[in-house]
């Protein structure tokens, strides 16, 4: 192994929050180098308007994910059960390559509700403790809404959100989101076009009491220069946005937002195609050395750095904290350990509706493109008798009609044949669909540790998944997905079908790639990995951004609290640690 | 400090009649020597063959400049003694700016635009002079013998020369103001924008009565500055000018190509007042401008004109807009575009075929970049979609053929 220079900061990972932290430490004056698994990606190259909107290529080869060949998961609903590695990926789709998941995202961004992030304390306050499932590991985050605010804001001034806000100051505003937390100021970009599908689900929902509002979209409804002064151009609607890379300069990403600023910056550096093999430790291990890595010429290399940022998607980054020894591991046998606790994901649910009389066009959409309701999100209604915790938003979406795997026909259609081709052609414009995205709590058997069996190429344990979705998910889901059967029927369905959350958690369809915890923060070394700075307790200059560090998730996607937390910590490390650099920023 | 500038200093001390003192502190020079090396653009041609332009490697030469003539090396400009300007006099750097001889006594090539820097007067090729002289020494011996015979034979400029250059310092106009007068002295001198933008006779000198009109240039065709109103800046303000120079783009084009280094390396950083001086000249030129051809468009039942629009709509639409006005800054606006509407197609098909990034400048760092089309379109399509955009939304230029299109894939192929 060879020994590079030595650098300020070592980045795993160049996707939103190693480029956001990257940019935030070069400007403070240090020397950055970003590690990033996967290849260089960028707009006119990678994502030619020719061959972006190619679902063939990516939505069903998967071009932009990481290779199963290259790792994967292994996975199982409960701890007593074999896990078996994913071999093709469903349930989720892991991001590759440079802007990572950012690339390949729809764009919903969100902030989670004030009473998400200390849901703990909140739930027990107002309800009690019998309000909690059995089982259950429900943390506060060891954050407060307020101290989160300024980095809502600056993530969201940066890609330019297109939105309307509901809540400036403490003053409800017209149009938007009642139930939202406090924020500073308006989107910076208005709400996009809505469609048919928006138009028809604002009405019902208004008529049913509930209160709608235009889903935050990182795509952009106008040109929009961000604070770097890098510009995005209008979207398109061309409704490639999930699972593809934008050709039109349209959606929010770190090629689009920050990477044109840092590429060139003097102080920054990126190496594509360097797997990052594990964090070297001090003979104590209380002090992170750097890292080594390969490259793609299968030379290994030792990197050396002061701080190490883990910024890779949220499973890598607990599967490397388990290969370094950075925390105590999870054991699910005591309780016991931090590393790889509290795994959550979303549970989301459909209701879709064939119409008669209306041509929903949902060819022309865009990832974020929708209208929202938050009446049954989180705690923003009343929990009494409900026998479940947490909840979702309701959304009017439309963000794709692909050719390939948009076939929206009613049950009981011939799965081929020319019956089905009839279907498709009778229901492909008249049908529309309203979904809601669920949250999900942590319990002590949803964790993920190193698999006894499966490898990955280079001889490391898989990380292994134990997940399953349970009766309080079950409980939210259908109650919730029962308020929005009124919604279709007043948007004049004239058939309905329903379809609920419900166990057990398959690896095989696609659901979303939301996945959650396991190097979660907290206030507390005993129950946490991290600090609310996203500090590792047991070794100061190693710090784990993402949704890796959620103690459960949310109703919500989690791309705008990931990005605002990446932004909490870098002025943490920007205006505390560099002044003492090596220290604890929270006393245990 | 360099042995060979603290010799100057001292010689210029011994020949001075004022009593003798300490040499002076050259910061200010230095300063001045580094902002006109911007002016002139000096590292567009001069950097490292790898394309670092930071310090010294700005300036170690061996990039290949292309002219009809064959490809010209250039030197190494580091104060290095062997094979840099080490063993340079400001005295000899003088002449070679402004005279367009080396030291030894050999002639060189006019891809050096000497016949612009001999506008400049001595303060400031001393200054350039002292400034280079800050450089870190870099060894880097550049084979400079690269044309073919007769061209080979250097004394071959003195018949060149004799023709085509008239050596001289700017001379202020004192009917115009200061400012057209700075205007005049940057572009006519360190800006040397002529000598991409003026058409070269046969010879490849300037075609005076073809000032700023605009011609073909390795690859792309360097864009008409006279005040014609479709080909020209007519349409342009002043501020507009100041804008592209600055960031790049404005909100009818965007820099790419040869022009996209001259704004990262030039004029991106040049003061504003001195984008203002540029910008008042060339809207004021001091002579008439040559016309350019009365243009009608193709009319829209052409049939290249049909298959065009229909390519259009399919391909460019979607960034460019279907009314041909893009997004400003983003898109470059093709309504009404000075660019496309130049009377040779290069840039256009260039740019279709291979695509382009737009200028970087700290100013406007987004640098968006358009895809390449080449390997979607044949070459009659190619030819239809230019055409189309040449002659839509009130543009007028003439048509654009199958062979053109071809050509330039043939160029492109050999110069990637």
């Amino acid at each position: 192994m060879r020994r590079l220079p030595r650098k300020d900061v070592v980045i795993v990972g160049l996707g939103w929050t190693g480029a956001i932290m990257g940019y935030e430490l070069c400007q403070a004056g240090l020397q950055v180098v970003a590690l990033e698994r996967g290849p260089w990606r960028d707009t006119a190259s990678d994502f030619n308007i020719g061959t972006a909107p190619d679902e063939l290529r990516y939505a069903i080869r998967n071009e932009l994910f990481v290779r199963p060949s290259q790792d994967t998961v292994t996975a199982r609903n409960t701890p007593d059960q074999t896990a078996l590695p994913i071999r093709r990926w469903g349930s989720f789709l892991p991001g590759n390559g440079v802007g990572g998941s950012g690339v390949h995202w729809n764009g919903h961004t969100w902030r989670f509700l004030p009473s998400d992030l200390n849901i703990r304390s909140h739930y027990k306050e107002r309800y009690g403790e019998g309000i909690f499932p059995e089982n259950h590991m429900i943390q506060d985050w060891g954050i407060g809404y307020d101290e989160l605010e300024p980095y809502y804001d600056k993530f969201e001034y940066l890609c330019g959100i297109a939105g309307q806000a509901g809540n400036i100051k403490g003053q409800i505003q017209p149009g938007g989101n009642p139930f939202e937390g406090w924020r500073q100021r308006g989107y910076p970009t208005p709400p996009l076009k809505m469609q048919l599908n928006q138009d028809l689900f604002t009405k019902a929902t208004t008529e049913l009491g509930m209160h709608p509002f235009p889903l935050p979209a990182a795509n952009m409804s106008q040109a929009y220069t961000n604070p770097l002064g890098v510009t995005q151009a209008p979207c398109t609607y061309c409704g490639f946005c999930e699972r593809f890379g934008c050709a039109n300069y349209s959606k929010s990403s770190p090629q689009t937002t920050i990477l044109p600023v840092l590429m060139r910056h003097p102080g920054f550096e990126a190496r594509t195609e360097c797997e990052v093999m594990r964090v070297l430790m001090s003979p104590d291990g209380k002090t992170a050395t750097g890292v080594t890595y390969i490259d793609a010429q299968g030379q290994e290399w030792e990197q050396p750095a002061d701080l190490v940022i883990l910024a890779a998607y949220q499973l890598w980054n607990v599967r490397l904290l388990l290969y370094s020894g950075i925390g105590k591991p999870y054991d699910v046998s005591t309780g016991e350990g931090v590393v790889g606790k509290n795994y959550a994901y979303q549970a989301n649910s459909s209701v879709n509706g064939f119409f008669d009389d209306k041509l929903f066009n949902s060819w022309a959409g865009a990832g974020a493109l929708g209208m929202t309701c938050d009446d049954y999100q989180g705690d923003a209604f009343d929990h009494t008798g409900l026998n479940f915790v947490g909840g979702a938003n309701i959304n009017g979406t439309t963000f794709h009609a692909r050719p390939i795997s948009a076939r929206p026909v009613p049950p009981g259609t011939p799965r081929w044949g020319s019956a089905w081709k009839k279907a498709t052609r009778d229901n492909y414009n008249t049908s529309t669909n309203v979904g809601s995205q669920g949250s999900v709590m942590s319990y002590r058997d949803c964790y993920l540790d190193l698999d006894p069996t499966y490898k990955d190429r280079l001889g490391r344990p898989l990380l292994r998944m134990t997940f399953d979705f349970k009766p309080n998910e079950e409980r939210m889901s259908a109650y919730v997905t029962e308020k929005m059967v009124p919604i279709m029927r007043a948007m004049g369905a004239k058939h309905i079908v329903a379809s609920p959350k419900k166990g057990p958690w398959s690896v095989v369809p696609y659901q979303t790639t939301h996945n959650t915890g396991g190097a979660i923060m907290g206030d507390n070394p005993r129950t946490s990995a991290v600090n609310k700075f996203q500090q590792t307790w047991d070794v100061p200059n190693v710090f784990v951004l993402g949704a890796s560090a959620f103690p459960q998730n949310a109703g919500y996607n989690p791309t705008g609290t990931v990005g605002a937390l990446a932004y909490y910590a870098a002025d943490a490390i920007k205006g505390q640690y560099l002044k003492n650099p090596g220290q604890p920023l929270v006393q245990a | 400090m360099r042995a060979p500038l603290l010799a100057a200093l001292a010689a210029a001390a011994l020949l001075a009649t004022a009593p003798a003192r300490a040499a002076p502190d050259n910061f200010d020079q230095v300063e001045r020597g580094r902002y006109l090396v911007t002016l002139g653009d000096c590292v567009a041609c001069h950097m490292s063959t790898s394309g670092n332009h930071q310090g010294s490697q700005g300036f170690v030469g061996g990039r290949p400049i292309e002219t009809p003539f064959g490809n010209i090396v250039t030197p190494n400009i580091t104060p290095d003694r062997a094979t840099g300007i080490g063993t340079w006099s400001a005295d000899s750097f003088y002449r070679a700016m402004h005279e367009g001889i080396r030291p030894n006594g050999a002639r060189l090539y006019p891809a050096f635009p000497y016949n612009y820097f001999t506008r400049m007067p001595r303060e400031d090729t001393d200054a350039i002079f002292a400034y280079l002289n800050t450089l870190e020494p870099v060894s880097n011996a550049v084979d400079r013998n690269s044309l073919p015979f007769p061209l080979n034979i250097r004394a071959s400029m003195l018949a060149w020369n004799a023709l085509f250059f008239e050596p001289g310092e700017f001379r202020p106009d004192p009917n115009r103001s200061a400012e057209w007068n700075r205007g005049a002295y940057l572009v006519e001198g360190p800006g040397h924008c002529g000598a991409c933008h003026t058409p070269k006779n046969l010879a490849g000198a300037d075609r005076d009565s073809r000032r700023f009109a605009g011609g073909p240039l390795q690859g792309w065709f360097a864009t008409n500055l006279t005040g014609d109103e479709r080909t020209g800046l007519g349409a342009w303000s002043a501020d507009e000018i100041v804008e592209y120079l600055q960031k790049g783009r404005n909100a009818r084009s965007a820099a790419s190509g040869p022009m996209a280094e001259v704004v990262e390396y030039s004029t991106s950083a040049m003061t504003e007042p001195d984008l203002r001086a540029i910008a008042a000249y060339l809207k004021a030129p001091p002579t008439a401008a040559p016309v350019a051809p009365a243009r009608t468009a193709l009319a829209a039942d052409n049939p290249q004109m049909r298959t065009g629009e229909a390519i259009y709509v399919d391909r460019c639409g979607a960034c460019h807009t279907r009314s041909g006005e893009g997004v400003a800054r983003m898109f470059p606006r093709l309504a009404g575009s000075q660019v496309v509407q130049q009377e040779g197609s290069e840039t256009l098909l260039r740019v279709v075929l291979q695509g382009v990034r737009a200028a970087y400048s700290p100013h406007a760092p987004t640098s968006p970049a358009m895809p390449a089309f080449g390997w979607r379109l044949n070459d009659d399509e190619t030819a239809a979609v230019t055409t189309y955009i040449r002659n839509a939304w009130g543009n007028a230029a003439p048509p654009v053929s199958a062979a053109d299109a071809a050509r330039m894939r043939d160029t492109l192929r050999d110069r990637p």
